[in-house]
């Protein structure tokens, strides 16, 4: 992993202190849901996520959630406010733009795993580095190698059909991690799996996070959002806690 | 592994290469094979019912085009035309001789109608049940000049032409009952037995000898009283079209130098052809019918890719969060639609040329199926599938990313 990125306690052991750089960044931004009345689903909300960190974001049903991680995520535009994606302001960003920073700099889980039934497991992983303009045999071997980071190797020729919850959502998180992007974004990753599955599937996020993925975790599981370090709680739009930024 | 980390400040745009997009137009195809097969039925009937009807004119259009350049159209025909209105002028009697002198003519035969005499099979038929048949006078060598032969029997000669003797066209032997040619077979024509001595094969370049009963010229005038005009002269030229062309233009004023005008000349090959450019024009019912196969297939299409788009919102959502850009969904959409339409119309084309090919076979004719045939039924599938697809392609790109993932 890279220095640049704060390092977990105790594991900075060249003695450098870098500094943190955001991955990403909102300032002040709302979401309104046009309807009658208007929904707000986020009030001015301002949030930064250092690379490196793991963080967990946790609300009831409703609070906004969902919404964050989708402008987090350039999948949707606030209707104000800025979003920075490592860096970058998505405001003034076209569609081709946009689609390419989620091409290269994002990758997404979601709570139901969204595996084509028809490719094989395979073919699934490489499919997330589809839009990014990598010849099919290098996405195929980008593949491999994310299968194996997720466990899963021995799978590759299987159907998406053959495989069990938990074995699904790591070749989702397979698909999401195969290009290598900073920042990983899930949205209730196991919120369809029992809770032992989902226990292996937070240590194996844990365990690219350690090797230098930025990741966001929705949930709202108190239990899964105890294990991470940062904590973010949300109500009605807004942040109500926040266990900080690292120091 | 000290340096701080940053990221270039333009990101890679989204690509996708054109072959993988193949892969993607192609997984509503095989993910849905049944589904897809049946919308894409409707475009192959309809491209296949175009391409029978176009294959199938064409077919039999080659076979009479066929026999037309085995007769040659080299053979001219002169008949006697109306020198006042209501009273038919007569060819000289000269008129065969004259006509031989042209230089380009190899070969004149003639006929001369017996206007008087009919031909029953027996005394006992009533006089009125003619059959539409005709008593001529006839050369000696008709058959070859006008491109028949004999069936049965024998032709005119010289031993018999003066004899009550004669020679039945194909269809005049039909309407009497006659097939074959047995000795003592006889024929009562203009009051008179008559002895049947052959049976000719169709002429088609000179179908009135068809239904004609031939005998001599100097038995016509010797038992039936005929004054011996020909009334119909068939002239062969050398076979090239600047020898018809000569020869048509000179044998009016050679058949009937003080009438010329008198004289009708045509080409017989002439109306044969425009026989089989009409069997050779479309069937416009057929045509139409596959016309509306057509559309109908093409509203089939985009049924089934409006519901596909609905269905895969999932797919999509997950698509644009993978990164593809509105217009990658839209191409894959687009593409899908073609891919379908047109493989329903490569089945539809080779179930048309295969119709065509059994029906053909059945026929005896030559199997011809046109290029425009099938490359116009694939051009009118892609067309089809395009305008098909486009809408849903449109509804499918616009939809949003996070509309696209909600989950119901
Ligand atoms: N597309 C939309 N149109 C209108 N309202 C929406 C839309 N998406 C979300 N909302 C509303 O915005 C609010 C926040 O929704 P959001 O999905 O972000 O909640 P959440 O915290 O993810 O909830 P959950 O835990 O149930 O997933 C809710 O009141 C929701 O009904
Ligand atoms: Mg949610």
């Amino acid at each position: 992993m890279s220095a640049g990125m704060t390092a977990p306690a105790g594991r900075a052991g060249d003695g450098v202190r870098p500094v943190p750089v955001p991955v990403l960044e909102l300032e002040e931004v709302s979401k309104a849901y046009p309807g009658s009345p208007p929904v707000q689903a986020l009030d001015q909300v301002s949030l930064s996520v250092l690379a490196g960190e793991l963080t967990g974001i946790v609300g009831p049903s409703g609070s906004g959630k969902s919404t964050l991680l989708h402008l987090m995520g350039t999948l949707d535009k606030p209707t104000a406010g800025t979003v920075r994606v490592t860096g970058i302001n998505v405001a003034r960003m076209g569609d081709r733009e946009l689609s390419g920073l989620r091409a290269s700099r994002i990758g997404f889980v979601f709570q139901q795993f969204f595996l084509a039934e028809h490719q094989t497991v395979l073919g699934n992983v490489a499919d997330g580095l589809l839009y990014a303009g990598v010849p099919r045999a290098r996405r195929r071997q980008a593949a491999a190698a994310a299968l194996a980071r997720v466990g899963l190797a021995h799978k590759a020729a299987a159907r998406a059909t053959q495989l069990s919850g938990g074995e699904r959502q790591r070749v989702a998180v397979a698909r999401a991690i195969a290009g290598r992007p900073p920042v990983v974004l899930a949205d209730e990753p196991t919120g369809n799996l029992d809770s032992a599955t989902g226990a292996s599937l937070l240590a194996l996020l844990e365990e690219l996070n350690a090797a230098g993925t930025t990741i966001i975790i929705i949930t709202h599981d108190h239990a899964v959002a105890a294990r991470m370090r940062r904590r973010i709680e949300m109500l009605d739009g807004h942040i109500i806690a926040d266990t900080g930024e690292l120091p | 592994m000290t340096t701080t980390m940053e990221w270039p400040a333009t990101p890679p745009v989204s690509r996708l290469h054109p072959g993988d997009l193949a892969g993607l137009a192609s997984v509503g195809l095989r993910t849905r094979k049944l589904r897809a097969s049946l919308s894409a039925l409707g475009i192959a009937i309809g491209v296949a019912a175009i391409v029978a009807v176009l294959g199938l004119a064409a077919s039999s259009s080659a076979v009479l085009l066929n026999e037309i350049s085995q007769l040659g159209t080299n053979l001219l025909t002169v008949t006697n035309g109306q020198s006042l209105p209501g009273s038919t002028a007569e060819l000289p009697l000269a008129a065969p001789a004259m006509i031989s002198q042209l230089p380009g003519v190899t070969g004149v035969q003639y006929t001369g109608t017996v206007s008087n005499a009919s031909a029953y099979r027996s005394p006992d038929i009533p006089t009125i049940n003619t059959n539409a048949l005709t008593v001529a006078a006839s050369s000696l060598g008709l058959p070859a000049v006008t491109g028949t032969s004999v069936a049965a029997g024998s032709y005119l000669n010289a031993a018999t032409v003066g004899e009550p003797v004669a020679v039945l066209g194909s269809a005049a032997a039909q309407r009497l009952g006659l097939d074959r040619v047995w000795p003592g077979m006889r024929i009562w024509v203009g009051g008179m037995w008559f002895y049947v001595v052959g049976i000719l094969n169709p002429a088609v370049l000179a179908p009135e000898i068809d239904s004609s009963v031939l005998i001599g010229f100097p038995a016509a005038r010797h038992y039936l009283g005929f004054d011996g005009h020909p009334s119909e002269v068939y002239v062969r030229t050398q076979n090239t079209s600047a020898a018809v062309n000569t020869v048509d233009g000179k044998l009016g004023g050679q058949a009937d130098p003080e009438n010329p005008g008198q004289v009708n000349v045509s080409q017989p090959s002439n109306a044969l052809t425009a026989q089989a450019d009409a069997a050779g024009a479309l069937d416009t019912l057929f045509l139409g019918l596959g016309a509306v196969a057509l559309l109908v297939g093409a509203v089939g299409v985009a049924n089934i890719m409006i519901i596909s788009v609905l269905e895969r919102r999932q797919e999509i959502g997950l698509r644009r969060a993978l990164g593809a850009t509105k217009s990658h969904i839209r191409i894959q959409f687009l593409s899908e639609a073609i891919m379908l339409s047109l493989a329903g119309g490569t089945v539809g084309v080779i179930l048309g040329a295969v119709s065509t090919g059994v029906y053909g076979h059945t026929r005896g004719w030559p199997i011809v199926i046109p290029i425009e045939a099938w490359v116009g039924g694939l051009v009118a599938a892609l067309f089809i599938g395009a305008l098909a697809g486009l809408l849903p392609a449109i509804r499918a790109a616009r939809l949003s990313p996070t509309e696209a993932l909600l989950t119901m």
